[in-house]
C-alpha cells in the first residue's frame, strides 16, 4: 500500500514558485491541516463580521497556531475584495436608509457572501482565513436557513489511511446505508441525491453492468445478492486530475474531497469518473430545517449551493473523530467494514489479509480503497 | 489618431447597410436576445432547466463545444497555403478564414460558460489570482490554446487591415511569424480539446488514439466547405474578387480531408462492432440503440448518409466542378460532421454510465434557445468582421490621413 504519499500537483509547484497567490500559504496550510478551524467561539449574532474591510476583520476565531499569521501581507484579490467589500457596504447602507425592507440582516449577508466570493482555495488558506470563512458561514447558516451548525475543519490524523470492505455475502439490499447517507451528509431532498447505489445482481454473474440499482421490490430477491457502491476514495483519482482549479484534492488520509466554494462546476471529473461517484447539484439543494445534520466538516457535508460537485467523503466529519461513517454504522447485516488501512489490527487489515477481495475496473489503474470479499 | 479613425469608420461601415442586411443582424440580435433570456433562467434556477444529468453530464453545449473547435482549427487550412506554401490564390480567402476562426472561438468560449455551474467564479481558472491546474488537466490546457488562438487571430488581421486601412503595406517580417505559429497552434487547439476526451479510461468510447486524428480530418472536412459556402455568398453580394481557383482549391482539400474522416469511421466501426465487447456498448447505442433506447439512432443514420453521399459528389470531379453540386455537397458534409462531432461523439460517451445505466438525453427549449442564441451570436460577429474587412481589403475605406500617400501603393485592387 504506497498510497501514503503525498501527491504534489503541477499547481503546489506554481503556488510554491510565487505564479499563484502567496507562496507561504501551502506550507501553513499543509501544517494547519491537523488544527484546522475547530474550537472557534460561535459567532454572535448580528455583531460578527459585519465590520466593513473583507478579510480585515478580526473574529475571535482565531485558532492555537495562527497567531504567526497575522504579520501576512494581503494579497491583490483580499484588497480588490476589502475595496468592493467596503463600497457594497456603503451602498448596502445607502440602500437600507432608502428603503425599510433591507435589513441590517440583509445587509449582513451581502457582505457575508461578498467576503465569501473573494476567499481562497481551501488547500490555500492560513490558519486564520479557515477561521474567518468557518465563522461567515456558520453566520450564513443561520441567516439563510435559520440553522445552528458547527463546522469543523478537522484536518487528517498522521498515520492514518481510511479503507472500505464490502461483504458480498451479507448485505441484502435493504438500503439502509443509502438512508443513513443521505441524512448524515445533508444531501438534496428536492432531487433526491445518492452517494451510494446498490446493484440487485443475478446470482452466476459478476458483472456489475448488469446489475440493476433500481429494484424495487421486497428484498433479499430470491436468486439475487446484492453489491454497493459509492466512493472508493482512488489512490490515483482520475477525477482529481483533470479539475481545471484544483477545486478536487486527495487528502493525507486518502479521501478524495471538494472545495465546494472553489468549484466552477465544469463536470470534467464526472465524466472522469470510472465509478459514477460525483454528483452535481443541477439546483439549489434543499434540507428541511428541521433535518439538517449541524455537525458538518467544512470538506465534508456542509450545506452546498447550486453548480457545484460534491461526493462522498466516508463521513469525514465523523471518522476524523474516530466514529464510523453512517453508511458502516446503519447496516443491519454487518456487510461494511470501515477502518484504518495502516493500523495492523484493524477490522479492513483482517479482512485483506484473510479473505480473498476484489476491486471493481482494477485495470484501469485508478488503486479504488474499497474492497469486495465473500464469507 | 488612426485608431480612433479605424475604429469609427469600422463602426459606421458595420452598422450601416440595405434592408437584407439589416433584417439579417435584427433577426440576429432576436436570437441573441432570446437565447440570453433562455441564460437568464438557466442561471435563475440552475442547470437543472436543461436535460442533462449526473448521467450525461455534458449535452448540447459541450457537442457544439466540440464541433465548433474544429471550425476554428479548419481556418488553418486556408492560411497554410495562402503563406506557406505562397499560394496567391488564397489571399483574399485568408482575411475571411481568420474571421471564422475569431467567430467559432468566440462560440466555443460562450459554449464553455453557459455550461458551468458556477460560472460567476471563473476568476478561479485565472493563474495568478485563481489555482490553475496545468499541466495535469487537459482543460487547463484547453483554456490555453483557445484563448491564445483567439489572441492570435485577433491580432493578425487587425494588423494587417490596420495597415491597409492607413495605407501601408503590412510588413511580412512582423505577421508572418505568427501566421506560422498560428498555423501550428490550429492543430494544437484541435488536437488538446481530442484529447480532453480521448485522456479518460472511464469512457471508452472516446478513449480512442484515432479520437485526435479523426477530429482533424473531420475538421478540416467541415470548415473549409463551411468557406466555400461563404465565400460563394460573399462572391454573389460584392465587388470582392474571389477567383475560382480559390474555391476549387478549397474544394479539393475539403475533399481529401472528406475521404479520410470515411475511411477512420470505416476503421472505428469495424473495431466496435467485429467483437462485441462492453467497450462497444456506447457504439451499439448510438447506431442500433440499447434495451429500447435509441434517441440517437435516427440522428447518426442522418449524419452517415449525408457524409457518404456528400464524399461521394465531392469525389467525382465533374460533379464537384460544377457550381449545382459542390454547394449541397458543402451543405450536407457540414451537417453530418456537426451531428456526428457533436452530440454523436458527446452523447454516447455517456450512455451507458460506467456502472452500466441507461439514461437518455433530450435536450430541453432552454438549452436550444441559448444554442440557438450562441450560434447567433457567432454569425453576428463573423458578418461585422467581414463587412468591416471587405470595404478595407477593397480600397474604399481608408483613413482620412492616408489619402495623401493613396498614390504610392500599387497592387491594392480597384479603388471603389
Amino acid at each position: 500500500m504506497n498510497t501514503e504519499k503525498t501527491r504534489f500537483t503541477f499547481g503546489d509547484l506554481m503556488v510554491r514558485c510565487g505564479f499563484a497567490t502567496a507562496s507561504e500559504k501551502t506550507h501553513t496550510a499543509r501544517q494547519g491541516d491537523t488544527q484546522g478551524g475547530c474550537g472557534n467561539p460561535r459567532p454572535q449574532t448580528g455583531a460578527s463580521c459585519s465590520c466593513s474591510g473583507g478579510g480585515a476583520c478580526n473574529g475571535g476565531g482565531n485558532p492555537p497556531g495562527g497567531s504567526s499569521l497575522t504579520a501576512k501581507p494581503v494579497t491583490r484579490r483580499q484588497a480588490i475584495g476589502a475595496m468592493v467589500g467596503g463600497a457594497l457596504a456603503t451602498t448596502a447602507f445607502a440602500a437600507s436608509s432608502l428603503s425599510p425592507k433591507t435589513s441590517d440582516e440583509e445587509r449582513e449577508k451581502t457582505l457575508l457572501k461578498w467576503q465569501e466570493y473573494f476567499k481562497d482555495n481551501f488547500r490555500l488558506m492560513s490558519d486564520r482565513e479557515k477561521a474567518e470563512t468557518i465563522q461567515r458561514l456558520e453566520r450564513l447558516a443561520y441567516l439563510d436557513h435559520a440553522t445552528d451548525v458547527k463546522i469543523k475543519a478537522t484536518g487528517a490524523k498522521p498515520g492514518v489511511l481510511f479503507g472500505y470492505a464490502f461483504n458480498i455475502s451479507k448485505c441484502k439490499g435493504y438500503r439502509s446505508c443509502v438512508d443513513a447517507c443521505i441524512k448524515e451528509n445533508n444531501l438534496d431532498r428536492k432531487s433526491g441525491m445518492q452517494y451510494i447505489r446498490i446493484f440487485e445482481m443475478e446470482n452466476g454473474k459478476m458483472d456489475i453492468e448488469s446489475g440493476n440499482a433500481e429494484y424495487d421490490h421486497p428484498v433479499p430477491a430470491e436468486g439475487h445478492f446484492y453489491m454497493g457502491t459509492q466512493c472508493f476514495q482512488c489512490a490515483n483519482p482520475p477525477c482529481v486530475e483533470v479539475c481545471p482549479v484544483g477545486a478536487t484534492w486527495q487528502e493525507p488520509d486518502g479521501i478524495v474531497v471538494v472545495d465546494y466554494d472553489w468549484c466552477i462546476g465544469c463536470r470534467y471529473c464526472e465524466a472522469a469518473c470510472p465509478y459514477w461517484a460525483r454528483r452535481f447539484n443541477w439546483s439549489e439543494p434543499e434540507v428541511p430545517a428541521g433535518e439538517v445534520n449541524a455537525n458538518q466538516h467544512y470538506l465534508g457535508n456542509r450545506q452546498r449551493k447550486k453548480g457545484v460537485v460534491e461526493k462522498c467523503t466516508f463521513c469525514v466529519q465523523r471518522t476524523r473523530e474516530g466514529r464510523l461513517p453512517a453508511c458502516a454504522e446503519a447496516c443491519p447485516t454487518g456487510a461494511r467494514v470501515f477502518g484504518n488501512l495502516l493500523d495492523p489490527d484493524s477490522e479492513i487489515r483482517y479482512v485483506l489479509e484473510h479473505k480473498q477481495v476484489f476491486r471493481l475496473k482494477e485495470e484501469l489503474g485508478c488503486e479504488p480503497k474499497f474492497w469486495y470479499f465473500m464469507d | 489618431m488612426n485608431l480612433y479613425y479605424f475604429m469609427r469608420d469600422a463602426l459606421v461601415t458595420a452598422t450601416g447597410g440595405g434592408r437584407r442586411y439589416h433584417l439579417w443582424m435584427g433577426t440576429l440580435t432576436l436570437l441573441m436576445l432570446a437565447g440570453l433570456y433562455g441564460y437568464s433562467v438557466q442561471l435563475r434556477d440552475g442547470l437543472a432547466v436543461t436535460g442533462m444529468s449526473d448521467h450525461v453530464s455534458w449535452g448540447l453545449y459541450i457537442s457544439n463545444f466540440t464541433f465548433l473547435v474544429g471550425l476554428a482549427a479548419a481556418a488553418v487550412m486556408i492560411v497554410l497555403p495562402a503563406y506557406v506554401l505562397k499560394d496567391v490564390d488564397f489571399s483574399q480567402a485568408v482575411l475571411i478564414g481568420e474571421g471564422v476562426a475569431v467567430s467559432a472561438l468566440v462560440m466555443c468560449l460562450a459554449f464553455v460558460v453557459v455550461d458551468l455551474g458556477s460560472p460567476h467564479r471563473f476568476w478561479h481558472l485565472i493563474p495568478g489570482i485563481g489555482f490553475f491546474n496545468f499541466p495535469s488537466s487537459l482543460l487547463a490546457w484547453d483554456v490555453i490554446v483557445l484563448n491564445g488562438y483567439l489572441v492570435l487571430n485577433l491580432c493578425i488581421p487587425f494588423y494587417i487591415l490596420f495597415s491597409r486601412y492607413c495605407n501601408r503595406l503590412p510588413r511580412k517580417r512582423l505577421y508572418v511569424p505568427f501566421v506560422y505559429l498560428s498555423v501550428f497552434w490550429a492543430v494544437g487547439i484541435h488536437m488538446v480539446t481530442a484529447f480532453l476526451l480521448a485522456g479518460l479510461p472511464a469512457r471508452p468510447f472516446w478513449n480512442s488514439s484515432l479520437l485526435g486524428p479523426r477530429f482533424l480530418a473531420s475538421a478540416f472536412a467541415a470548415g473549409p466547405a463551411f468557406m466555400i459556402l461563404l465565400l460563394q455568398f460573399i462572391r454573389a453580394n460584392s465587388p470582392y474578387a474571389i477567383r475560382d481557383e480559390t474555391i476549387a482549391k478549397l474544394a479539393m482539400i475539403t475533399t481529401v480531408a472528406a475521404q479520410i474522416n470515411l475511411i477512420m469511421l470505416g476503421s472505428e466501426l469495424f473495431k466496435e462492432f467485429y467483437r462485441h465487447t462492453h467497450h462497444s456498448q456506447s457504439a451499439y447505442y448510438l447506431f442500433f440503440g440499447l434495451d429500447g433506447h435509441h434517441a440517437l439512432r435516427p440522428w447518426i443514420w442522418t449524419a452517415i448518409i449525408l457524409n457518404i453521399t456528400a464524399t461521394g459528389i465531392l469525389t467525382l470531379h465533374r460533379l464537384r466542378n460544377s457550381r449545382f453540386w459542390l454547394r449541397p455537397a458543402c451543405l450536407m458534409l457540414f451537417v453530418a460532421i456537426w451531428i456526428e462531432k457533436g452530440f454523436g461523439l458527446v452523447i454516447p460517451g455517456f450512455i451507458p454510465s460506467p456502472l452500466g445505466e441507461i439514461v437518455e438525453y433530450t435536450p430541453t427549449w432552454i438549452e436550444m434557445v441559448v444554442t440557438l442564441g450562441i450560434w447567433a451570436m457567432g454569425l453576428f460577429v463573423l458578418t461585422v468582421l467581414i463587412r468591416v474587412a471587405i470595404p478595407i481589403e477593397l480600397g474604399s475605406v481608408r483613413s482620412p490621413k492616408a489619402t495623401d500617400v493613396e498614390t504610392k501603393l500599387q497592387g491594392l485592387g480597384a479603388q471603389s
